[in-house]
């Protein structure tokens, strides 16, 4: 079967831009969570979130098409454009239909859209801009980013909530195995509007706390739901024998996945389905072709709501008893499917240098929620990393990635 | 592709204008019955574009509960009322080992727009503050942010366990999202899914959206005839709104259990154009080559295709690209292949469309009835296909293509065949 390696890696998100910036502050360990700048959020209950550090779009992509885009899909360029020169890949070289992009979103362009909205409703004679039907729905970043690179194969936008950043590396390498040379998968967020976040407010699993030394504590006593962060991952994933041709420098191989649902709607209290969560490690585990003792490290969902924690150390441990579990969660913020795509990242680091980083932002652990949580950075070679994923509504996606030989 | 698990049709549920079942679907489009009118749901006076083709949907009809009429946006009741039909269509028993390797992939092109819109001007106080009130927010608007929503609430009503997904590839959503939920049963990723799309845009930033561009009809003053797909006159697309699911199953598991086969789906393809996120080349390349390669998937010949059931959503750039499109993949058979816009009809549905189309091609192989394009009456030469006009064509048609293309530049294509016997 074709074989699908990740040659390509372009962060944007609170620990920086790029993926050396990225790895240099989850090695470092210092919190990039603050409160929030992007809006004065005095009269919220949530008042802390993770930002992208000052960057200039216009240093990846033209004013023009700046002003016809959300945040979003700035951070989707940017991030796109640091995985194409960390791949090295002249796409002048491929063939634009054996080329594509399939970037997973929770929420398309919410600044944006809440700027037109306000045009629309605030005057009797209001309407939107001419941008705002292609800068608002959840294929814009995947639109304009086939646009601009000329990816002309099978392109996919996936909203999975937050699991749909791993199911793109899947829908990546199903591509791939049907022909397509190179996909670029991943997905950024930019949710920290007035109105985005409103939204997030409704399901309660955010958390109020003004201190971002203990605001988000997953798998901890103090634990009390999650700070939400912008920003993501773009990764370009290659068929194995097209990078092997261009002597390309591989991180890992995607070697497999599983989805399930938990069939029940997130309610509060109430953590998911643990046989559910579990069932898609197993099978994930199963279709790569790996046992669980081969796994070295697994990344979490690591929410920080008690229940839904309770329920993922819980199926994490009928898994994998105590192997190695690292999360900055915590550290960067949630950033939703982008945060997916940063954790697949942060794992293939810790292949490239042997290195696992230490988990944030723990504190006491809960009862029930012991696992055998990294605490510093550790040396380890790492040949298969687990990376899990959980969608708000039941989605659970696992991911299985391992070194390559070359 | 023959390392891939054959994939099939065994239910069909629609909920569209002119009427809310698959029956009445069926029966709009084969009478020729047009069901768009002057928008009704919100005062459109503002707004250079009025008139939409809207479901008269009835969600205790449709059998939903008060909690999930609560909880779930119009878009996500007409997915709940699609997928009970095509469940209930499909006989399927759905036991402890049925839900495991059942999933859901739902397409949607904009999603949660309308509760969203609604909440926003309560929150903002119509328009007035930036810093919105969320204490004025109702408990489900996260659902209404994140399209999620859609398929999760189908998994949560039948409890399904398998691969989950919303697919929101603008408006090709709704043939992505059963293209994505065919490769999931070709790999073995799942048995059965619940796979189709639903939109409900018809509010008024939607509206106001493709206003702006100019995308949808000037046109208000004869509703009944305002979408009018490859005539001469055309002026824009009029809206629509509704949803449909295909129950899709793996061959020998539909074959197992003695259910009703309509079709077998063949091929998906889908290609971006690399060229503008609104607008069109003239040559329809790239839609020609994702209708190519679904043929090819198939090994199936262009001169096998009885039915070509367009995006024909009635721009003038749209349907003279397509029409250059099915010339390139079919070449001369392309005259000889009756082709219809059943947005004549219903409207364009943004992301459900695509697959309200697709439940048209398995009822045209069903019932050998090609449904027609409404309202055409003038040629346009650029424009010099079969279009089926006015009236519902009787044909053994065993070979149905689908198209779509969408902002962004997506161009995606699909291929229902008649069964054939396992090889």
């Amino acid at each position: 079967m074709t074989r699908a390696v990740i040659t390509g890696i372009g962060v944007v998100a609170p620990s920086g831009i790029g993926a050396d910036a990225h790895w240099k502050s989850v090695l470092d360990g210092a919190s990039k969570l603050g409160r929030i700048t992007r809006f004065d959020p005095s009269s919220y209950p949530v008042t802390l979130a993770g930002e992208v550090p000052e960057f200039d779009v216009e240093d990846y992509v033209t004013a023009r098409l700046k002003v016809a885009t959300d945040r979003w899909t700035w951070h989707g360029f940017a991030a796109t454009r640091e995985a194409l020169d960390d791949s090295g890949i002249d796409l002048s070289t491929v063939d634009p239909y054996d080329a594509a992009v399939a970037l997973a979103s929770s929420s398309g362009g919410n600044e944006f859209g809440q700027g037109e909205l306000q045009t629309l409703w605030a005057e009797p004679d209001g309407k939107v801009s001419v941008y705002q039907s292609i800068a608002w729905f959840y294929a814009a970043s995947v639109g304009q980013i086939s646009i601009l690179h000329q990816l002309k194969g099978q392109c996919s936008v996936l909203v999975a909530e937050t699991a749909g950043g791993l199911d793109s590396f899947a829908q990546a390498t199903r591509t791939i195995r049907r022909g397509t040379k190179v996909v670029l998968a991943g997905g950024t967020e930019a949710p920290l509007s007035p109105y985005a976040l409103t939204c997030q407010l409704s399901t309660r699993r955010l958390s109020t706390s003004a201190d971002p030394a203990t605001a988000y504590q997953p798998f901890s006593v103090g634990a009390q739901g999650y700070v939400a962060a912008e920003g993501g991952a773009v990764l370009l994933v290659e068929d194995l024998d097209h990078a092997r041709d261009r002597g390309a420098d591989v991180y890992g191989e995607v070697l497999g996945w599983a989805a399930t649902h938990d069939g029940r709607a997130t309610r509060p209290g109430d953590g998911g389905s643990a046989e559910q969560y579990e069932r898609a490690m197993r099978v994930a585990l199963e279709r790569a072709g790996r046992s669980a003792s081969d796994v070295d490290v697994v990344f979490p969902d690591a929410v920080g709501v008690p229940a839904a924690d309770l329920v993922e150390a819980t199926a994490i441990r009928a898994v994998f008893g105590d192997v190695p579990v690292t999360t900055q969660k915590a550290q960067l913020g949630r950033m939703y499917q982008g945060g997916a795509a940063v954790d697949v990242t942060t794992a293939l680091q810790a292949m490239r240098y042997d290195t696992l980083p230490a988990t944030h932002g723990l504190g006491d652990i809960a009862p029930g929620c012991e696992l055998n949580f990294v605490r510093e950075a550790t040396p380890r070679h790492v040949d298969v990393a687990v990376v899990n994923a959980r969608g708000y509504d039941g989605y659970n996606t696992s991911l299985v990635i391992g070194r390559y030989e070359g | 592709m023959s390392q891939h698990r054959r994939v099939v049709v065994t239910g069909v549920g629609v909920v569209a204008p002119g009427g809310v079942t698959r029956a009445q679907f069926w029966d709009t489009l084969t009478a020729g019955r047009t069901a768009t009118r002057k928008i009704t749901f919100f005062d459109a006076a503002k707004f250079r574009s009025r008139v939409a083709a809207e479901a008269d949907f009835d969600p205790v009809a449709a059998g939903l509960t008060a909690q999930e009429i609560r909880r779930a946006d119009r878009y996500v009741q007409f997915g709940l009322a699609c997928a009970a039909e095509a469940l209930a269509d499909s006989g399927l028993v759905l036991d402890e080992q049925t839900l495991d390797n059942t999933g859901v992939v739902m397409g949607s092109a904009v999603g949660g727009t309308m509760a969203l819109e609604d909440e926003y001007v309560a929150v903002s106080n119509t328009g007035r503050e930036w810093l919105v009130d969320h204490t004025y927010a109702g408990p489900f608007l996260y659902q209404a942010l994140v399209p999620s929503s859609l398929a999760a609430d189908i998994a949560h009503r039948y409890g399904t366990h398998g691969p989950t997904q919303v697919v929101s590839t603008g408006c090709t959503s709704g043939i992505d999202a059963i293209g994505y939920a065919w490769h999931l049963v070709q790999d073995g990723e799942a048995d059965v899914i619940i796979a189709g799309a639903s939109d409900s845009p018809i509010s008024p930033v939607t509206v106001s959206s493709f206003d702006a561009i100019k995308a949808t009809t000037p046109e208000n003053d004869d509703p009944a005839h305002a979408s009018r797909p490859f005539d001469r006159t055309r002026k824009g697309f009029v809206m629509g709104e509704g949803g449909a699911v295909l129950i899709l199953e793996e061959l020998g598991h539909a074959l197992r259990r003695g259910a009703k086969v309509y079709c077998e789906v063949t091929g998906y393809a889908s290609r971006s154009n690399g060229f503008h996120m609104t607008g069109l080349r003239p040559d329809g390349l790239e839609m020609s080559e994702a209708i190519r390669v679904s043929l090819d998937q198939g090994r199936t010949n262009p001169t096998d295709v009885g039915y070509i059931c367009a995006h024909g959503s009635g721009t003038k750039q749209n349907d003279r690209h397509e029409t250059a499109a099915f010339k390139r993949a079919l070449g001369d058979h392309a005259y000889r292949t009756p082709v219809s816009s059943i947005k004549s009809m219903i409207g364009h549905s943004l992301g459900a469309i695509g697959a309200i189309e697709m439940a048209a091609c398995a009822l045209t192989i069903d019932n050998n009835v090609v449904p027609p394009t409404a309202n055409w009456s003038e040629r346009d030469p650029e424009c010099d296909l079969d279009y089926t006009p006015v009236t519902a064509r009787e044909k053994k048609v065993d070979v149905a293509l689908s198209v779509g293309s969408g902002f962004g530049g997506f161009q995606s294509a699909m291929v229902f065949s008649r069964l054939k016997e396992a090889a």
